[in-house]
This record gives C-alpha cells, sequence and structure tokens, in this order.
C-alpha cells in the first residue's frame, strides 16, 4: 500500500475508533470538576491529546482539512471574553467580581454549586484550543525552512 | 468599586484584540491605545479621592482570612499611576517603530497581558496571588524581548528565560516553607503569626526571598541577565523593562514582603544597605567602558536600582522618601534614555558610539530631549534626579552612615562621566551620518512629555505638594506591619 | 524525615543538571525536574497522619482529612511550568534556526 503522511495503517485504523473515547473521557472530567479531581485544567488537557493523537497518526493536511483552524483560534479568545463576562456579571448581582450569583442546588448533583459549572466547562474548552494549536505551530517551523513566525 | 477593573480591563484587551483583528494592526492599536489611557485617568482618579485610608475588596465575596483579597493604600496608588504612564507613552512610541519590524497584531496583544500582569502584583494582598501575577507578566517579557527575530534577540531572551525559571523555584520553596509555619497565606494573617517564629526560621525564608526576589530586580550577584535582555529587546520593550518591570516585580515585592509583612529585621536592612552600595559602583564602571549606546544604558540601570536598594535599606523616614522619589524618577528618565536609543537606531542604523556623530543638526527633537535626560541621572538641578539623589545622600549622613553618603557621590560622579561620553560622541561628533529612517510624530510627542514630565516633578518636593503626593506613601512604608494589619479591623 | 531530605536531594539534582549540562534541551528537561521536585515538597508539607482524601461524598462520614489548600496551588504551578517550559522549546527551536548547533559554549554572540 502506498503511505504518503503521518503513520501505518495499523496505527490509523486504532486512531480512528479510539479518538471519540478519549474525547468524552475529557468531557466527562470537565463536567465532573465539582464532584470528583480534575476539573477544567486536566480535562483540557485530556481533549487536546486527543486532537493531536490526529495530527500524529494521519498528518498535517489531512489534519488542517478536518478541523477549522481559524475556528479554533476565535473559539479560544472567545472564552476568555465569556469567562470574564461571567465575573462582571457577578459583580452587577451580588457583591464582587466572580460572585457565585446562579442558584446552588442540591448536594451531590450535576447541576449544583452555582457557576462552578460554567466556569469549568469555559477554562477547559480554552486549554484545550491552546495546548492544540501550540504544538501545532511549532511542528510548523521545521517543514517550511525560512523565516516562520 | 473600581480596584478589580485595573486587572480586568487590560486581560479583556489582549483577548478582543486577538479576536477581531485581521492582518492588519489598525484595530490593535486602537483598542491598546484607548486601554491604557483609560487605565491612566482610574489610576489618577483613585489616587486624587484616597489619601491616608486603605480599600479592601475580597475577591467572590468570601470573608478575610479564608478567601484572597485586593489591599489598595497610598504605595498600591502611587505605583499604578507610574506604570500606566509609561505603558502609555511606549504605546505611543511604538506604533511606527513596530511596523519597521512586522505588521503584527501580536505584540499589542502580549504588551497588553504584560500591564495586566504588573497591575496585578501591586494590587493583590496575598502571597501566592502575588507569584501567579508575577509569573504571568514575567512569560510576556520572555516573548516580547524575542520580538524581532533576530539571533541576538533569541540568545538573550534564553538567557533571561532561564534564569527567570530557577528564581521562581526560590520564590516557590519560600512560599512552601512560610504556608508551613504560619498555615496561611494573606499578607496581614502572615504579619500577626510571624513573631511567633523563631530566629533560625526567619533567616531562612528572608534569604530565599530576597534571592528569588533580588534576581528579578537585578542586584548585584543576580544581574547577569539584564545587559543582554535589554540591550537586545525592541526599544520600547527596553523602556517597559527597564522602567517599570524592575522596579515592580523586584523592589515593590521587596517593600511589600520586608516591610508590611516581615516588619523589617535590621539585618535585611543591612543586607539592603550593602547590595544596594556594590550595585551603585560596580553597574558605574562596568557602563564607562562600553560602546554600545543600550548595553551602557542597561549597566546604568544596575547602578541606580543600587541607589534605590540604598535608600531603602538605611530604615529612616527621609532615606524611604529618598528611594520612593528616586524610583519614580528612574522611570520617568531611563525610559526617555531607551526611546532616544531607539530613535537614534531608526535614523542611523546603528547603535555604536564609534560609528555616530553630528546628530545634533539632524534630529533635533532627539538631541535636546536626551541632554535633559543625561542631566537628569547625572543629578544637576533643576532635574529631578539631582533633588532625590541628594535626598538619600543626606539621609546617609544624617543615619550615621557616612561610607555610603561617599560612595553614593562618587557613583554620581561616575555617571555624569559616561553620559558625557555619549552626548560627546553621539550627539556632537564630527563624523557625517546618512540618514536610513525617519522619527514619526508620535515618537516625538512621546519624547517631548516625558521630558517636560522630568522638569515637572521636581516640583513634588516642595513642602506643599509632598504632604499630598509622597507623604502619604512614606507613612505605608513606614508603619510596617501596622498598615497592613488595619485591614483586618474591617 | 527521610521523604524531605530525599525532595531536596531532588532539588539538588535539578539545579545541578541547570548548571552544568551544555545541551539546551537537557536544560530545559532539568529546569522541569527542578520545578516537579518543588511542588513534591508542597504536597509533603500537606500531609497529616492518619487522614483520609479531602473529598466529600455520598454516604462518607467526616473523618480528619489531609490539608487540601496546597495542592490548589500545585494545580497552578503546574500550568504555570507548562507555559514557561513552552516558551522555552519554541526558543530553543528558533536558535537552532539561526546557530545551526544546540550547543551552548558555542551560541555566544553577546558578550562583553
Amino acid at each position: 500500500m502506498k503511505q504518503e503522511h503521518g503513520m501505518t495503517l495499523i496505527v490509523k485504523t486504532v486512531t480512528r475508533i479510539s479518538v471519540w473515547l478519549i474525547l468524552l473521557y475529557g468531557c466527562y472530567i470537565i463536567f465532573h470538576g465539582h464532584l470528583t479531581p480534575g476539573g477544567g485544567f486536566g480535562g483540557g488537557v485530556i481533549i487536546a491529546l486527543a486532537l493531536l493523537n490526529v495530527m500524529l497518526a494521519y498528518g498535517r493536511e489531512f489534519t488542517s482539512n478536518w478541523l477549522n483552524i481559524k475556528l479554533l483560534h476565535d473559539v479560544e479568545s472567545s472564552s476568555v471574553i465569556l469567562f470574564l463576562v461571567v465575573g462582571i456579571f457577578g459583580m452587577a448581582l451580588g457583591g464582587a467580581f466572580l460572585y457565585n450569583f446562579l442558584d446552588h442546588g442540591t448536594l451531590f448533583h450535576l447541576i449544583s454549586s452555582g457557576t462552578i459549572l460554567p466556569l469549568n466547562i469555559l477554562i477547559g474548552i480554552k486549554v484545550a484550543m491552546s495546548l492544540f494549536l501550540v504544538v501545532w505551530v511549532l511542528s510548523a517551523v521545521k517543514e517550511e525552512k525560512g523565516d516562520a513566525e | 468599586m473600581i480596584i478589580p477593573y485595573f486587572i480586568i480591563i487590560p486581560l479583556l484587551a489582549a483577548f478582543i484584540i486577538s479576536l477581531i483583528a485581521g492582518d492588519k494592526d489598525e484595530w490593535a492599536v486602537i483598542l491598546s491605545t484607548i486601554a491604557t489611557s483609560f487605565l491612566l485617568i482610574l489610576s489618577v482618579f483613585s489616587f486624587a479621592t484616597m489619601q491616608n485610608e486603605t480599600i479592601v475588596y475580597e475577591m467572590s465575596a468570601w470573608k478575610l482570612p479564608y478567601g484572597i483579597v485586593l489591599v489598595q493604600d497610598a504605595l498600591t496608588s502611587f505605583m499604578l499611576i507610574m506604570v500606566s504612564l509609561i505603558s502609555l507613552t511606549s504605546i505611543l512610541f511604538s506604533v511606527s517603530y513596530i511596523r519597521n519590524i512586522s505588521e503584527d497584531w501580536k505584540y499589542y496583544s502580549l504588551f497588553m497581558l504584560l500591564v495586566a500582569g504588573m497591575n496585578g502584583v501591586i494590587i493583590t494582598g496575598d502571597l501566592f496571588n502575588m507569584f501567579v501575577f508575577v509569573e504571568i507578566s514575567l512569560l510576556a517579557a520572555y516573548s516580547l524581548v524575542a520580538f524581532g527575530n533576530r539571533a541576538e534577540e533569541f540568545e538573550a531572551s534564553f538567557k533571561y528565560a532561564v534564569m527567570g525559571s530557577v528564581s521562581s523555584t526560590l520564590v516557590l520553596i519560600g512560599i512552601a516553607v512560610t504556608y508551613s509555619v504560619t498555615s496561611t497565606l494573606t499578607f496581614a494573617q502572615i504579619s500577626i503569626e510571624f513573631q511567633n517564629v523563631d530566629h533560625d526560621m526567619k533567616m531562612w525564608i528572608g534569604g530565599l526571598f530576597l534571592a528569588g526576589f533580588g534576581l528579578k530586580a537585578a542586584a548585584i550577584p543576580f544581574h547577569a541577565w539584564l545587559p543582554d535582555a535589554h540591550s537586545s529587546a525592541p526599544a520600547p520593550i527596553s523602556s517597559m523593562l527597564s522602567g517599570v518591570l524592575i522596579k515592580i516585580l523586584g523592589v515593590y515585592a521587596l517593600i511589600r514582603l520586608f516591610f508590611n509583612v516581615f516588619n523589617a529585621p535590621d539585618f535585611f536592612l543591612t543586607l539592603f544597605l550593602l547590595l544596594g552600595s556594590v550595585s551603585m559602583i560596580f553597574g558605574v564602571f562596568l557602563a564607562i567602558g562600553q560602546w554600545d549606546m543600550k548595553r551602557l544604558l542597561a549597566y546604568h540601570s544596575i547602578s541606580q536600582m543600587g541607589y534605590i536598594l540604598l535608600g531603602l535599606g538605611l530604615g529612616t523616614p527621609l532615606g524611604i522618601l529618598g528611594g520612593v522619589f528616586h524610583l519614580f524618577n528612574h522611570a520617568l528618565f531611563k525610559s526617555l534614555l531607551f526611546y532616544n536609543a531607539g530613535a537614534v537606531e531608526t535614523v542611523a542604523g546603528t547603535r555604536d558610539l564609534r560609528k555616530l556623530g553630528s546628530l545634533f543638526k539632524l534630529i533635533p527633537i532627539t538631541s535636546q530631549t536626551s541632554m535633559a535626560a543625561s542631566l537628569s541621572i547625572s543629578g544637576i538641578p533643576p532635574f529631578n534626579g539631582f533633588f532625590s539623589k541628594l535626598i538619600i545622600i543626606i539621609a546617609a549622613v544624617q543615619a550615621g552612615q557616612p561610607v555610603f553618603a561617599f560612595i553614593a557621590v562618587i557613583g554620581s560622579i561616575l555617571t555624569l562621566a559616561s553620559f558625557m561620553k555619549v552626548q560627546r560622541y553621539g550627539f556632537r561628533g564630527e563624523k557625517n551620518v546618512e540618514i536610513k529612517g525617519e522619527i514619526d510624530w508620535r515618537m516625538n510627542l512621546a519624547m517631548i512629555t516625558l521630558a517636560v514630565l522630568c522638569l515637572a516633578s521636581s516640583l513634588m518636593i516642595v513642602p506643599g505638594i509632598k504632604e499630598v503626593t509622597l507623604d502619604p506613601v512614606v507613612s505605608v512604608i513606614v508603619g510596617k506591619v501596622s498598615s497592613i494589619q488595619s485591614i483586618l479591623g474591617r | 524525615m527521610i521523604v524531605y531530605i530525599l525532595c531536596f536531594a531532588l532539588i539538588l539534582i535539578g539545579l545541578y543538571g541547570v548548571l552544568t549540562k551544555r545541551d539546551l534541551i537537557k536544560i530545559i528537561l532539568s529546569l522541569g525536574i527542578l520545578g516537579y521536585s518543588v511542588h513534591l515538597l508542597l504536597i509533603l508539607i500537606a500531609y497529616r497522619k492518619e487522614s483520609l482524601y479531602p473529598i466529600l461524598s455520598e454516604g462518607k462520614k467526616v473523618v480528619s482529612m489531609v490539608d487540601p489548600l496546597p495542592q490548589a496551588l500545585v494545580l497552578t504551578s503546574i500550568v504555570i511550568e507548562l507555559g514557561t517550559t513552552a516558551v522555552l522549546v519554541a526558543l530553543a527551536i528558533r536558535l537552532f534556526e539561526k546557530y545551526k548547533t544546540y550547543d551552548i559554549t558555542e551560541i555566544r554572540r553577546l558578550h562583553g
């Protein structure tokens, strides 16, 4: 079989199945951040590793057709702006910056503890996009062999 | 309550620039200018409306021993005015300077992160929060030093990054030891529990923090990163680093920790005196032999930091007044000197003093402002450098340390000699220099503003105005532990 | 007691690596060892004798737990170390493009 980019056929087949499971596991860790250890940062790193798995197994060209790199960049910037907007809402409604203004709910349920769940999701998105884009940009320098920024 | 806006505004500006700027940088320039001028207005307003009181703001409305607090008193507002003033002139200068390198919005986004990190260091009242903001501003500084894509800039930035990481590790070990003996992280609580700690542990903790933050302030055993980093960086970044960053991350953190939290033990004040005097002498001797203009200015930064540490180490109110006043003046005239060096490099294409000459007729505004800044740094009246150095020398004599006063006078004479060298070879030589670039109107505006402020800030020592501007700052530092424990009474 | 001595030995190993190695990548790895050993010191300070992990779940009785505050400090510090390592690696790649070597004794254009 003629191989152009990326790794062998076995790696590509296993990646095609397992990438969705890794993404699901990352989302589980983000969503249960207020009940079990983990939270935004740990879950975000796992999602970034899933996307990097695709990039390593299939090569850069296939990944840039599958994902929209410009969209990832915009999502990353807007998640930080949304985090600061949630904080400013806390200032307007409660008393201080990042005040917990939503309903606290009952203990040990998934939708509980106020604004901790949305903030965890925003941090998870930001960390995932950042780590993936950092490794993406660093690996572009070797191929172009010139003055890449 | 406007305290958290000093962090929110630059962070919002940084990420909105990243979102909406396309390939050109027009939106980036407009947004960053709006953000920094808004910060300047807010900081002047907050300094004018509160004189001797301390405002406390609890983040997420958690009560005091359990949450993170933001504290604003007179020292905080003074530093905030300094940071926003220098960053506004730096944005003005860098619009056309950076367009020669590349038209990129990433510079403005990183610059806003640097300003946000420095503001966070100033207004926080919690030990680990200060560490986090120090790391944020250092990350932005490592990337900005390497912005011009030349080989020397990468080498200088790598050296700076490795040494900065080791010193941050030392600070983290200090935080770990402090937490294990006092079991709290708020400044006010630590100052209460610290009296029960035995003497050896106080020496360890003080030594770790002095080594860690002393590297960021470029005192003499820890100065080796500064000449490379400040001379290879682009000119507006050199002025931000040398003008505000080494003061906020180094000297302000040392003041907060040693005067307000640890109650200024005598052993460490003596160490400040020794480090300050050694920095003064070695900095000036290393600076005289330099032929590269920006490297000479970078070595002078080490020497002037020695003056500030000497003034603080004396411990008397007059000495602290001299140290704080010299901190403000040095930000003004050192930034102006780095802008002049950047303008000379844009016009003549080189920084080597042996190849320059007769620039006095070609670029008159740069030459006149550089003469004003050189007279300020050497201590000639009526510029502001004279008054601050005089106060430090008189305070040294009054405190019974005439040796340090003599060393300060020698340092001042050698500074005058090296700046006469810059003026003679750089601006009034005999060679003819061909023009390779032009100076924008924004660069001229930034330089003229700082030169006028160099003259105007010497009015701050007049007895009527001194009560309003400098005395509240000195009383916060002299009040040592009681001025930070007053927040516990709420 | 012996655990603290081993932790200090790790800090000294990391410091030795930063000071004496000549290769750029080995300096970055030694900085990583130095950072992680300080995190280990922070976690060791938080230990209390005969206590459980500090997470409450359904049907669990409240007994003495270890101190959870240094664990939050270590999480934050790991994120900061990640950012610094990313900047250092990017600088190392650009240095190799300009100087064509990873050896720090040959990257010495700035001196004096």
